[in-house]
């Protein structure tokens, strides 16, 4: 109905504005890391990309011992994210499929949960880690981030979905509850577990003031502390070539997940509001 | 007509992982934290005396708290509505039946996966005083160089620009997935009807929007309260002299800088009222939806 051409010419207009608007930063930022010192000090500055992307990026590796870094990063991003989907197809699973005293405590159980982020309990928890002998440890990273209600309410949704001869036919066979969720559940559940993936993963790679709160040895840091380290580490002229190529470093891995499970998140996120 | 499995004890060994975690890292702490508010407690020591409200006392007559909360005030609405706004209206062009709608779309949901770090240290790149691309652009265009994150106002305004657009994609993501449920019948039919693209947002599109909207309005409030951090530490480490100096880096600042325990216990506490308010909110009008972090 609604066809008319210039009104579709001026959407595209828009746009294409839109998408340079919001790249611009990181534009820049790009264009930064691939100068030499001597080039990301001149005004006004340059617009076009250099050759020294990786010699700044060595540096900015070199100087905060990013590869340790980035490898604590990722492993605990991978670790949360698996640990945090496991549990809660489970959990889901109990939900869904068991008639058990409690079960309707789930929806007051992640209202409650909503209601305590990180910093309205950072104190005792912190306090926690010291008494377990946690601090600096992989486990302070990742085991306070294991349980996750979003992850529940996700799955117990999707499984609604399924239709219930499924699990009568089951039953009648006498297949066992847990082969049928190794079976039946988990393989029908890939949209929802790769999408579940994404979130997770940025969400666990993004972590910054916990990190900060818990780790204070070197080796334990992880990459968002780094750009922090990079940044404090100059005081006189910030070498802004070799401080964005490590932020470049830093952004690339979580966007990679997005790119690559970007066809199941977007189905899994449109399930979800979906009502 | 019964269609579950039968078993005494498995359901709550499927839980039992999720319950112990929740219990230990979030409910326990969450408890001890409101005991704790109501204590002094000495610095690197397990001195605790009970002072009944006096953390709470304190706090609301100092000045550089009540500060703090404006300004976290402040922070909130101008990212969350401006956020919100911008991905609404972008969400809407993106929805649009045009050629190549996809590949704008994934150039315009990519900042989901910016960390408030990584804005933080992009946008002190850019708005740097000695070349920031900011300041070279404002003296171009207007012959105007502000003195961006030197001066109090203008690196709060940075500060929310940041976040802002780091919120983005989230935003974006979420009113995309929202429009997919907007009927498109009724849309025609209004049209046939002689309803303007305008009147047809207005008395379809946005009521039907609403659960979205509501969604993030909760899940905006809560990041620039809480996930800004980052941000903030990166960009500004709360200055220039306290301009940007948020509750949540206070927060942090008073525990883990300058030990005053309970005194911190009691400012976490009020953000749990915060939140507890903002969240009973959210189920009375939403009621049984997903939440993300």
């Amino acid at each position: 109905m609604v066809k008319r051409r210039g009104h579709k010419l001026i959407t595209h207009i828009l746009l294409i504005v839109i998408v340079l608007i919001t790249a611009f930063p990181v534009l820049f930022a790009l264009i930064t890391s691939t100068l030499s010192f001597k080039d990301a000090f001149v005004f006004p500055p340059i617009m076009i990309p250099g050759g020294h992307f990786i010699s700044n990026a060595v540096e900015a590796w070199n100087r905060v011992n990013m590869g340790r870094l980035f490898l604590n990063s990722l492993f605990i991003s991978i670790v949360v994210a698996v640990v945090k989907i496991t549990l809660s197809l489970m959990a889901a699973f109990a939900f869904t499929h068991f008639k058990f005293v409690g079960r309707n405590l789930l929806f007051p159980m992640s209202m409650i949960t909503q209601m305590l982020p990180l910093p309205v309990r950072i104190i005792p928890t912190f306090e926690l880690m010291n008494l377990f002998h946690w601090i600096n440890t992989y486990y302070a990273l990742t085991v306070p981030f294991f349980a996750s209600t979003t992850g529940i309410l996700l799955f117990r949704q999707f499984f609604l979905t399924i239709p219930r001869d499924l699990s009568d036919a089951a039953r009648v066979d006498g297949v066992k509850p847990m082969r049928y969720f190794f079976q039946v559940i988990v393989p029908i559940s890939r949209t929802n577990i790769s999408a579940l993936f994404v979130i997770e993963f940025i969400f666990m790679w993004s972590q910054y003031l916990w990190p900060l709160v818990v780790i204070n040895s070197a080796n334990m840091r992880v990459i968002q502390i780094g750009l922090k380290m990079l940044l404090a580490s100059e005081q006189i002229a910030p070498e802004w070539n070799i401080i964005m190529a490590g932020t470049i470093i830093a952004m690339l891995f979580p966007l990679l997940v997005l790119i690559i499970f970007r066809k199941s998140f977007s189905q899994g996120i449109a399930m979800q509001t979906d009502k | 007509m019964e269609s579950y499995f039968k078993s005494k004890w498995l359901p709550y060994l499927l839980l039992s992982p999720t319950l112990i975690i929740l219990a230990f890292f979030l409910f326990y702490p969450a408890f001890e934290t409101f005991l704790l508010s109501f204590y002094k407690v000495a610095p690197y020591g397990n001195r605790k005396i009970f002072a009944g409200l006096f953390n709470f006392k304190q706090m609301f007559s100092d000045k550089d708290y009540i500060y703090s909360f404006t300004l976290s005030l402040i922070f909130s609405v101008t990212v969350v509505l401006a956020g919100l706004t911008v991905s609404l209206l972008i969400a809407l062009l993106l929805n649009q039946k045009i050629k190549g709608a996809r590949v704008y779309r994934s150039l315009l949901i990519w900042p989901y996966a910016l960390s408030p770090a990584v804005s933080g240290a992009i946008f002190r790149f850019l708005f740097n005083p000695a070349n920031g691309y900011m300041g070279y652009f404002t003296k171009v265009l207007f012959n105007i160089e502000p003195k961006w994150l030197t001066n109090g106002n203008l690196a709060f305004v940075v500060v929310i620009v940041a976040a802002t657009w780091k919120n983005l994609g989230y935003n974006i993501i979420f009113y995309l997935a929202g429009l997919q449920n907007v009927q498109k019948e009724a849309l025609e039919s209004a049209a046939i009807d002689g309803a303007g693209a305008v009147r047809r947002f207005r008395a379809i599109t946005f009521p039907l929007l609403s659960p979205t909207t509501f969604f993030l309005l909760v899940m905006n409030i809560i990041y620039s309260y809480f996930a800004s951090f980052g941000l903030i530490d990166v960009l500004t480490e709360g200055g220039p002299a306290n301009a940007t100096n948020i509750l949540i880096y206070r927060l942090y600042r008073d525990f883990f800088v300058n030990s005053r325990v309970g005194y911190a216990a009691a400012e976490s506490f009020i953000l749990f009222v915060l939140v507890v308010g903002i969240t009973i909110l959210q189920f009375k009008t939403t009621g049984k939806k997903v939440y993300y972090q």
